[in-house]
């Protein structure tokens, strides 16, 4: 048994030595995911400042005008106009020259004095599900801050302030489409899926596959040497995603983060899955990359809700996406880092996410040691 | 650890393997004895390299049956494993490790403690006058020196039989005949040694051969025998004539 182990940590130190030797391709694997999120953060989200705001204000007041103040103090919001009432905003939205309304009710001054709750509409054009998510959010968030201040102000006690929200061209808009989620999928899946790919396919190609096959170790071990290295790159990747978008973008972690993680370490070895699954496929290094690009990349960027909504997908296409783990992974990481969800509210998918893994392992496996034999 | 060796170290029984309709290697019967230079002849696809990957258990056979020092290959493959060493026509070290890298974990997947792997190692490293590069990358040393070097790490773990597929493909003379010359001490200290080649030459040196056709075994014994069989003067022209029939067929 111990010289089992030895054999097995021999093997994984040999492993971390290929990519810890190979550095340009390490420096990409570690800058890859910093670069995308700043990518995805800065670059593909744009629209979310510069908002283009009409407020109606039938009867404007001190409390009102403090409202505005608020909007305009921000840098995400442009307002344009303030207008007594929504006669004009629907041409507004259909020439693109709003992309978002505040609607306040009548009085407010008056409301707030007396303690009475208030309701305030909130239009937003939501033709782009992020950006339409991401400003909605930002103008309940200035909303409930100064409706906070303000009535403290005049009474002590917050009696409550309704936002109503419509968006224009896309109600079934999904509510927190933040893309940190869909980005540590994406980078996941690139560094555990392909390079494990590539590194199997490697040894393949090189004839060393066969120096391993020849020796007492079984080919379970074989495979276990070989992917623990990119599962602990897979995870260290995390780390990095994480990290990045708390530290630039305050991306927060609502639930706990030892789950995230746990969650994380599964998809890990998902992606590791899928990895040995292509290189039984792939002949050469080449046919592997290609294979994860196109077999595997485009769906977790495509089918997993990441960039398209599930719910707007054409049937053939949403039955498609429940095969692909990163849907799945997907709803989980949205729950637990923007909604504070916990295994309570997420065991389904995770059981779901368990069982794509196991068939994968399994598949992957038996078509290595058949491949092998 | 060491087994006592068992005077036959190859016995290969009807060995078959077919992929799809066609047949690799055809009911191929054979037997080395402990200690022996055994030489496996025959044209690109002959079934030379199928044969052998049945023999170390990379393969398994259709139909038929083979013992490898004294171990049935397909029931007790991984007991197979721990008594042979194998270096294959595609060179197999891995070149982004060192030569000191590539030592520890050969030794570490044979099961080596760590005293014994640098005991071996250094010794290995001062027999092929490797001392010097020993932490330079494998891809930075010559050809033929990596050759060596993957041949006696293949000895690492003092295995029972030794196989080498195509062992001198692309060197030149003179590195060939010092490979030779590694082998003969190999089965010196009574490791058997099982050698494809298409090197006619080559076939001189080993005390048995088979020459294979078409996945049959058409001619074996030791190179006197077997020319004398054909009235050959050579293993070339032995070779020529059993190939062609099929060349005009």
């Amino acid at each position: 048994m111990g010289r089992r182990w030895a054999a097995l940590r021999g093997l994984v130190v040999k492993e971390s030595r290929h990519v810890l030797r190979d550095r340009q391709t390490l420096v990409i694997l570690l800058l890859m995911p910093l670069v995308q999120v700043l990518l995805y953060g800065y670059a593909i989200r744009t629209d979310v400042s510069g908002i283009r705001t009409v407020i109606v204000d039938p009867t404007p007041d001190i409390a009102t005008r403090s409202l505005l103040a608020r909007f305009e103090a921000s840098d995400r919001y442009d307002v344009r106009e303030v207008v007594p009432t929504d006669f004009a905003i629907e041409r507004g939205f259909a020439s693109g020259a709003l992309r978002q309304a505040i609607v306040l009710p009548t009085d407010v001054e008056r409301r707030l004095g007396r303690g009475e709750p208030i309701s305030v509409l909130i239009v937003t054009d939501g033709s782009d599900p992020n950006a339409g998510s991401a400003m909605r959010s930002y103008a309940e968030a200035i909303l409930r801050r100064w409706y906070s201040e303000a009535s403290t102000n005049t009474l002590g006690g917050a009696r409550g302030i309704r936002v109503e929200s419509r968006m224009r061209y896309n109600p079934t808009l999904e509510s927190a489409n933040l893309f940190v989620p869909g980005l540590i999928a994406l980078v996941v899946t690139i560094v555990s899926a392909m390079m494990t790919a590539i590194a199997i396919t490697r040894e393949t190609e090189m004839g060393t596959m066969e120096m391993l096959l020849v020796s007492p170790l079984r080919p379970s071990a074989i495979v276990l040497g070989k992917v623990l290295p990119y599962a602990a790159l897979g995870l260290l990747n995390v780390f990095i995603v994480l990290s990045a978008a708390a530290a630039v973008f305050h991306v927060p972690v609502r639930g706990s983060l030892a789950l995230l993680l746990a969650e994380c370490l599964l998809y890990v070895f998902t992606t590791l899955a899928i990895g040995i699954v292509i290189s039984t496929a792939a002949r050469t290094q080449r046919t592997a990359m290609l294979m994860a690009l196109g077999g595997l990349l485009l769906p977790t960027i495509m089918l997993s809700g990441f960039i398209f909504p599930i719910a707007s997908m054409p049937t053939p296409l949403r039955v498609f996406s429940n095969i692909v783990p990163a849907r799945w992974f997907l709803v989980i990481v949205r729950g637990i880092m923007l909604k504070g969800a916990g295994l309570g509210t997420l065991w389904q998918e995770t059981l779901v996410l368990l069982g794509l893994t196991t068939a994968l392992l399994a598949v992957g496996i038996r078509r290595l040691s058949v491949r092998l034999d | 650890m060491r087994t006592p060796n068992a005077p036959v170290a190859i016995d290969a029984r009807e060995l078959t393997r077919r992929f799809g309709t066609f047949t690799a290697v055809n009911a191929i019967t054979f037997s080395v004895q402990r200690g022996e230079v055994f030489g496996f002849l025959g044209a690109n696809g002959a079934g030379k390299t199928t044969a052998m990957r049945m023999l170390i258990g990379l393969l398994a056979p259709t139909s038929g049956s083979a013992t490898v020092a004294g171990l049935d290959v397909e029931r007790d493959s991984e007991g197979v494993r721990r008594r042979i060493g194998y270096m294959s026509q595609r060179f197999s070290l891995y070149d982004d490790l060192t030569v000191q890298e590539n030592i520890r974990l050969f030794g570490g997947l044979y099961g080596l403690d760590d005293h014994t792997i640098r005991e071996r190692g250094d010794a290995l490293i001062e027999r092929i006058g490797l001392h010097h590069a020993r932490r330079n990358l494998v891809r930075r040393l010559p050809l033929g020196w990596r050759q060596q070097l993957a041949f006696s790490v293949a000895l690492l773990h003092e295995p029972q039989v030794l196989f080498l597929d195509e062992p001198t493909g692309g060197v030149d003379p003179i590195t060939r005949r010092q490979f030779w010359e590694l082998i003969y001490d190999t089965a010196n200290t009574g490791t058997t040694v099982l050698v494809t080649t298409h090197y006619l030459d080559e076939a001189e040196y080993c005390d048995r051969l088979t020459i294979m056709v078409d996945g049959a075994i058409a001619a074996a014994g030791s190179p006197g025998a077997v020319k004398s069989e054909f009235g050959a003067s050579s293993l070339d022209e032995v070779f020529l004539r059993l190939t062609r029939p099929q060349v005009t067929a």
